[in-house]
C-alpha cells in the first residue's frame, strides 16, 4: 500500500510524555477485512477507522457476528487487515512478517480471555513469567516482575498455587498478571467476565479500574455485556462490520471492593 | 530479544514432566530399540572376536596343505584318481622354499584307545614333533612327541583332555600307563593343553603319537600309497609374516603342481589353505550376521521412533489451545518449532541413554549364558547415541512443524 511509505518511526518507551500525548496506542484508519470462504466473499469489518489513546478505558461492543472478534483479532495483532492501516503505538503493524507480529504482541500487548487460558499443572507465577521467556529475560529479573504483577492484582500469596488450585476470579488474576508483567501498551480483554459469577466479575473490574487509574494503562474491552460497557469511559458499538456509535460513558460504575456491584457483600481484595 | 535455548529446555522438561507415564512409555519404546542395538551388536562382535580367537591360537600365518580340492562353499572334490601327499612331497616343499620357519606333518585316522574297561573313539594323528609349536599347542602334562621317539618308532601318546576324562578316573595320572591304540599298547607320555570345544567341534577329542609310528607301525596299510609312498594328511608351514606367507603359499603350489606333474589346464590336486583365508571366510560370515543384526534392531529403533511421532502429534493436537496462547503472548513460529523439537529429541536422547544401560546389562546378562563373551564397543554406543538423537530429530520435525504452522486464533478457539 502506497501509504505504508507514512510510516512513522516507533516510539520507544524511554520516549517521554510529549509522544505519548501525542501518539494513539490504536490507530486504525479504514480497515477492511475479507474471509473468502471458498466462493463467497465475507466482509467482516468494512472500513473501520478508530483511535484509542494512551490511559483509555474502552469497551467495544456488537453482537456476535458485527465483527468485532475480527476486529478484536487485528487489533491483538492476531491477524492482518485486507486493507487500511494499523499502527499500535506508533508502528505500523500492517505489513511485519509473523516473526515481527509475535515480538510486537509480546511487548504491546498483553491478552486476556473469557477462559482465562493459563497453563495446567504451572503455578501462578510460572504462568505469568511465560511472556518474559518468549521476550529473552533473564531468569531472575522474570521472577521479580512475575511476582511484582502478581502483587498488583492481590495474589502475593498465591504465587505457587496452581491453576486448579484457585476461583475462577483468581485464575482471571493471574491471566491479567500475565497480560501485564511484560508491559504492554496496551491490554486487550475478551470477554474477561464471561465465565465468572458476577461477584468475581466485580473484582475482575475493580482490577482493571485500578491499574487504568493508577498506572494509566490501557485497557479495551471486547465484550457484549453492557456491564462491562458501563464500567468503562469509552463504549463503541459495532454492527456489520462498521462502528455505528462511539461515545463517551457519563457516569461510569467505579467497581469498588467496599461497594457491591450486584447487591452481594463484598470484601476487601486489596489491603 | 529471543527465548534463550536454556529457556527452551526448560519449558520441553516441563511438558514431557506433565504426562510422566506417557513419557515414560514413548522413551520405552526408544529404550528397546537402542538396547537392541547395542546387545546384538555386542553378540555379533563377540562372536567376530570369538572366532579370531580360534584361529589365532593356530597361529594366523599357519599354512596348511591338504591332498584333493577344498572348493569354497562346495565339499572337497577328489577326480580321477585318488589325489594324495607323500612324505617326499613333504620334505620338498618344507625344505625348498626360503621363509618357512616351522614346518610339520601329520598323518591322521580314526582309532579306538583302550584303558582297562573304558574305550575312546577319536582321531589320532601321526605327527612330527614340531607339530606342538607349529600349532602353538604344548601339553599340559608330560611331554610331546620328540625327535626320539620319531627316531625310534616308539609306541608312545600325547592324549587330549577329552580322550583323559573318557579313559581315566578323576584324578588318575594318565602320564605313564599304558593304553592300547587299535589293540597295540602305547606309553602316555603327555596330556595336551585344553582347547575346548568351538565351531569346529571338541578340539580335545585327540591323540598324538610319532609320524613314524603312525606310518609304519598303526595305520601302516592306510598310509601307503600304491607306489608304496607314504602318505601324509596335512603338511603344516609356518610363516614369519603375512608377506612371506602368500609367497610360501604359492611356491608350494608350484612345487606340488610340478612334483604331482600336472598339466596347466589341470586343476590342483591338492589344496593350499591358510589361517588367514580361513579367517577371512569366516570374518566375512560374521561380520554379516553383525550387519542382519544390527538391521533387525534398526526395525524396533524405527517403531520407537514412529512411536515418539505419534506421541508428538497427539501432543500437538491436546496442546493446541496451549500453542495458541503462546503465540498471542509472543512466541515465535520458531520458538514453538524449538519447543516441540527438543521435547522429540529429549525424548528420544534420554530413552537411548536408557537403552545404552538396557543394552549393556543384557550383553553382560548373555555373557553368562554363553561360551563367547559379547563385546560392547564405544562405537556402536556412539552409533546408538547420534541414531537416537536423528530418531527424535527425524520424527520430532513433522509434528513440531505443524505446531508452530497453527494459527494463533483458531489455536485459541480449540476446544
Amino acid at each position: 500500500m502506497a501509504l505504508t511509505a507514512t510510516v512513522q518511526p516507533p516510539v520507544t518507551n524511554g520516549n517521554g510524555s510529549n509522544n505519548t500525548e501525542t501518539v494513539p496506542v490504536i490507530d486504525i484508519r479504514d480497515v477492511t477485512k475479507v474471509y473468502k470462504m471458498g466462493e463467497v466473499e465475507v466482509h467482516a469489518l468494512r472500513g473501520v477507522s478508530l483511535q484509542i489513546h494512551k490511559g483509555e478505558l474502552v469497551a467495544i461492543m456488537g453482537p456476535s457476528g458485527s465483527g468485532k472478534s475480527t476486529l478484536m483479532n487485528i487489533l491483538g495483532c492476531l491477524d492482518q487487515p485486507t486493507s487500511g492501516i494499523y499502527r499500535l503505538d506508533g508502528v505500523d503493524v500492517g505489513k511485519l512478517s509473523d516473526n515481527e507480529l509475535a515480538a510486537i504482541r509480546n511487548k504491546k500487548i498483553g491478552f486476556v480471555f473469557q477462559s482465562f487460558n493459563l497453563l495446567p499443572r504451572t503455578s501462578a507465577i510460572d504462568n505469568v513469567e511465560q511472556p518474559l521467556i518468549y521476550a529473552g529475560v533473564p531468569r531472575r529479573e522474570r521472577r521479580e516482575r512475575a511476582k511484582a504483577a502478581l502483587e498488583a492484582v492481590g495474589l502475593g500469596n498465591r504465587l505457587d498455587h496452581h491453576p486448579s488450585e484457585l476461583s475462577g476470579g483468581q485464575q482471571q488474576r493471574v491471566a491479567i498478571a500475565r497480560a501485564l508483567v511484560n508491559r504492554p501498551a496496551l491490554i486487550l480483554a475478551d470477554e474477561p467476565t464471561g465465565n465468572l459469577d458476577s461477584r468475581s466479575g466485580a473484582e475482575i473490574m475493580y482490577i482493571f479500574q485500578k491499574l487504568n487509574m493508577e498506572r494509566g494503562i490501557t485497557v479495551v474491552f471486547v465484550t457484549h455485556d453492557p456491564r462491562i460497557a458501563d464500567h468503562t469511559r469509552r463504549v463503541i458499538r459495532i454492527a456489520d462490520g462498521q462502528i455505528v456509535s462511539d461515545q463517551p460513558v457519563a457516569d461510569p460504575i467505579i467497581a469498588c471492593p467496599e461497594e457491591p456491584l450486584h447487591g452481594q457483600p463484598k470484601h476487601k481484595y486489596f489491603l | 530479544m529471543n527465548i534463550s535455548i536454556l529457556d527452551v529446555l526448560r519449558l520441553s522438561f516441563v511438558a514431557l514432566g506433565a504426562n510422566k507415564l506417557r513419557t515414560f512409555l514413548t522413551m520405552l519404546g526408544i529404550s528397546i530399540g537402542i538396547a537392541a542395538v547395542i546387545a546384538l551388536l555386542a553378540i555379533g562382535t563377540g562372536v567376530q572376536e570369538y572366532v579370531n580367537q580360534q584361529f589365532a591360537s593356530a597361529g594366523s600365518n599357519l599354512i596348511g596343505i591338504v591332498p584333493g580340492r577344498i572348493q569354497r562353499g562346495g565339499p572337497p572334490s577328489g577326480f580321477g584318481q585318488q589325489s594324495v601327499l607323500t612324505m617326499a612331497d613333504y620334505a620338498a616343499v618344507s625344505s625348498n622354499i626360503p621363509g618357512v620357519v616351522d614346518h610339520a606333518a601329520d598323518f591322521t585316522s580314526a582309532g579306538n584307545i583302550v584303558f582297562g574297561s573304558r574305550t575312546s573313539r577319536v582321531q589320532i594323528s601321526g605327527v612330527t614333533p614340531s607339530f606342538a609349536q607349529v600349532r602353538n599347542w604344548p601339553a599340559r602334562k608330560g611331554r610331546f612327541i620328540n625327535d626320539a621317539d620319531m627316531s625310534a618308532r616308539s609306541r608312545v601318546i600325547a592324549l587330549g583332555v577329552t580322550v583323559v576324562k573318557d579313559l581315566f578316573a578323576d584324578g588318575e595320572d594318565p602320564v605313564g600307563q599304558i593304553v592300547r591304540v587299535n589293540n597295540v599298547p602305547f606309553q602316555v607320555i603327555g596330556v595336551m593343553e585344553q582347547k575346548g570345544s568351538s565351531f569346529l567341534g571338541d578340539q580335545d577329542a585327540v591323540a598324538y603319537i610319532p609320524l613314524s609310528t603312525a606310518q609304519e607301525r598303526l595305520f601302516q596299510a592306510l598310509a601307503q600309497s600304491k607306489s608304496g609312498d607314504r602318505l601324509i594328511s596335512t603338511i603344516y608351514l609356518q610363516a614369519e609374516t603375512d608377506r612371506d606367507r602368500l609367497l610360501i603359499q604359492s611356491a608350494a603350489r608350484n612345487i606340488l603342481r610340478e612334483r604331482h606333474r600336472l598339466r596347466p589346464d589341470e586343476p590342483d590336486d591338492f589344496s593350499v589353505i591358510s589361517q588367514q583365508e580361513l579367517l577371512d571366510t569366516f570374518g566375512a560370515v560374521t561380520s554379516v550376521l553383525t550387519i542382519f543384526l544390527g538391521a533387525i534392531a534398526a526395525i524396533s529403533l524405527l517403531v520407537g521412533g514412529i512411536g515418539i511421532m505419534n506421541i508428538m502429534l497427539v501432543s500437538v493436537t491436546e496442546r493446541t489451545r496451549e500453542i495458541g496462547l503462546r503465540k498471542a503472548i509472543g512466541a515465535k513460529p520458531s520458538a514453538i518449532l524449538g519447543q516441540f523439537l527438543v521435547e522429540a529429541v529429549v525424548l528420544s536422547v534420554i530413552g537411548g541413554a536408557l537403552g545404552i544401560l538396557i543394552g549393556i546389562g543384557s550383553a553382560l546378562g548373555i555373557s553368562n549364558a554363553v561360551d563367547f563373551r559379547p563385546i560392547v564397543q564405544p562405537s556402536a554406543i556412539a552409533l546408538a547415541v547420534s541414531f537416537s538423537a536423528a530418531v527424535g530429530l527425524f520424527f520430532g520435525i513433522y509434528p513440531a512443524r505443524r505446531a508452530s504452522q497453527l494459527n494463533p486464533i483458531e489455536a485459541l478457539r480449540y476446544e
